[in-house]
């Protein structure tokens, strides 16, 4: 049996029952990467010999004992690189565990390789890394969808169990959909942002990646919870997320958002989720047509708000404490000017100046001020949307994997990539994307993803409803050919 | 362009970014298109409508002082680009 191949489920069986070890469980997750890995370039970093040393060490009997988990690179792990493929943080070594990390350690999970992601989260295609781009495992000439590509690449081409990400316009649902696995973003304040670096706080938020999303739940279940240390994660109750998988649908009410089904969609695109939604009417669900009136807004909302966040959050990288350092300063001024310069790369550069304007004395009303108020606006279409139904279902993004190079020149274009993603960060509710079919494009199968979007905190619900799905389709269980 | 107001050369001093005049001139063309298109907002009738700054609201967060072990000085300065006699070295200030 390839050990590489399975499930984080079913590699939890095998370790308990003593028919495997955690030690063979990450060699033939090293080799699935090495024979893959040159093609995919989902990873940045590993450390085998430390990750072994855990694994001859992991108490199988834990949740996760013995699981190695793809960490994306811009969650901190003590002793690790944590880079944001950013070149302002090569070689920096995490000094300390993200509260994330930490709870997955504590569940016995072994945080195994660092995975490739647009510089700081910025991006919809991981083209923006400064390292090194990583291919969709589907057709290698396309990209993996972004930020979190690397996650997602690296789960749905089997060189690893499961991932973790982050979301924060849809950094972990479109990317899950552009590759065909699943990713879940939690709702705003399930997980706590300790030891995440910052690219907009209040969109931000940590969540998993797996082959199932059984497996998604398992991840859950060891991350959430209220931190201290993080004053927007919320006290509460969390509740074992794998228990109401199997939960009948029969009556639950799903919304079809009449505003995520407009022209432009990929016309395969369209038709695989309106399958799927014809797909849960026959497992009881009622659908029933809402209305998200403000939509057509939350892509310009969130440029804003993200940005504006975004120019606050990595004034940090100063070229001081940490990071890189600019060569003979002539004062400090050409200091700053210069270490950001060679630091940043161009999108990163580009978000922080337009967060900064839309900051800057004389614009804040008109930007900023007014961005927040439409925010309001958008909560309350989910609110009102969520009084008639316990989930909503779209498609997680407009179109399959587009190619390579495609759009890097064109950064409006690439932004309009996340627009059926964007307004679920806005509201902060939780939202998961799962396979729901194959686009044929110029000869290759590309994977579709279907979203759907739950009440805040009921994540338990989302995942049930989505569970219920997968297991009655054969979609998650079809996986890409690779040499 | 319907927003001149985004000056690239100015913005990126402010953000404490150099740019090179060939960054200068293709991101002006790029967030001119982007400030057209956020424009958009302006439709929305905000009358009365509150801002909102956190997707779930919370108040007033606090938790107690407690001291306990985190960074020791070389942990903190593992990390720094220049250091010496276990301080940060930084650019010089004052002339």
């Amino acid at each position: 049996m390839d050990l590489a191949a399975l499930t984080v489920t079913e590699l939890r069986e095998q370790l308990r029952s003593r028919a495997a070890s955690p030690v063979e469980a990450l060699d033939a997750l090293e080799r699935r990467i090495v024979s893959v890995d040159p093609h995919i370039r989902g990873y940045l970093h590993r450390d085998l010999e430390q990750a072994r040393a855990l694994a001859a060490a992991a108490d199988v009997t834990l949740p996760l004992g013995g699981v190695p988990i793809a960490i994306k690179d811009v969650l901190n792990v003590r002793g690790q690189p944590c880079t944001c493929a950013s070149k302002i943080l090569r070689g920096y070594i995490a000094p300390y565990d993200a509260t994330a990390i930490a709870r997955l350690r504590a569940a016995g999970a072994i945080p195994f390789g660092r995975t490739n992601m647009d510089e700081f989260a910025m991006g919809s295609s991981t083209e923006n890394s400064s390292v090194h781009p990583t291919a969709n495992p589907w057709d290698i000439t396309r990209i993996p969808g972004g930020s979190s590509g690397g996650s997602a690449a690296v789960v749905a081409s089997g060189e690893a169990y499961a991932a973790l990400g982050s979301d924060t316009g849809g950094s972990i649902r479109q990317p899950a959909a552009l590759c065909g696995c699943a990713g879940l973003k939690p709702t705003y304040g399930r997980v706590s942002r300790f030891g995440l670096v910052a690219f907009a706080s209040s969109l931000d938020q940590i969540g998993p990646f797996g082959k199932t999303v059984r497996d998604c739940a398992l991840l859950l279940n060891a991350i959430s919870g209220h931190d201290p240390q993080d004053s927007t994660s919320i006290a509460e109750p969390v509740p074992d997320f794998t228990a109401s998988l199997d939960r009948d649908l029969a009556g639950v009410r799903l919304g079809m958002p009449r505003e995520y089904f407009i022209e432009g969609i990929d016309p395969q695109v369209d038709s695989a989720v309106r399958q799927a939604v014809r797909h849960y009417e026959s497992l009881g669900a009622e659908i029933v047509e809402v209305s998200l009136p403000h939509t057509d807004y939350a892509v310009a909302v969130y440029y804003i708000l993200a940005t504006a966040e975004a120019s606050a959050n990595l004034a940090r990288f100063d070229g001081i404490r940490y990071g890189h350092r600019a060569e003979n300063p002539s004062n400090l001024l050409d200091h700053y000017g210069r270490t950001r310069e060679e630091g940043f790369g161009p999108e990163v550069k580009r978000r922080i100046i337009l967060g900064t304007y839309v900051l800057s004395s004389g614009y804040y009303d008109a930007y900023y001020l007014r961005a927040q108020k439409v925010r309001t606006l958008i909560r309350r279409d989910f609110t009102r949307a969520f009084e008639k139904v316990e989930a909503i279902i779209c498609p997680t993004s407009p179109e399959p994997a587009f190619k390579a190079g495609e759009r890097t020149g064109d950064p409006l274009k690439m932004y309009l990539a996340d627009i059926f993603t964007i307004a679920t960060n806005l509201a902060g509710n939780p939202g998961i994307s799962i396979p729901c079919g194959f686009a044929a494009i110029e000869g290759v199968q590309l994977p579709i993803g279907l979203q759907l979007i739950g009440k805040p905190f009921e994540e338990a619900r989302l995942l049930n409803i989505a569970h219920a799905y997968e297991q009655s389709t054969d979609w998650h269980l079809r996986r890409p050919t690779l040499p | 362009m319907s927003s001149p107001a985004l000056d690239v050369r100015y913005t990126a001093q402010l953000a404490r970014i150099r740019l090179s005049e060939e960054e200068i001139a293709t991101f002006q063309a790029q967030l001119d298109q982007v400030i057209e298109y956020v424009e958009k907002l302006k439709q929305v009738d905000v009358t009365g409508v509150e801002p909102t700054a956190h997707a779930i609201p919370v108040f007033n967060v606090f938790r107690s002082d407690v001291p306990r072990d985190w960074f020791d000085a070389a942990t903190a300065l593992a990390n720094a680009p220049r250091q010496a006699n276990g301080l940060f070295s930084v650019t010089k200030v004052v002339e």
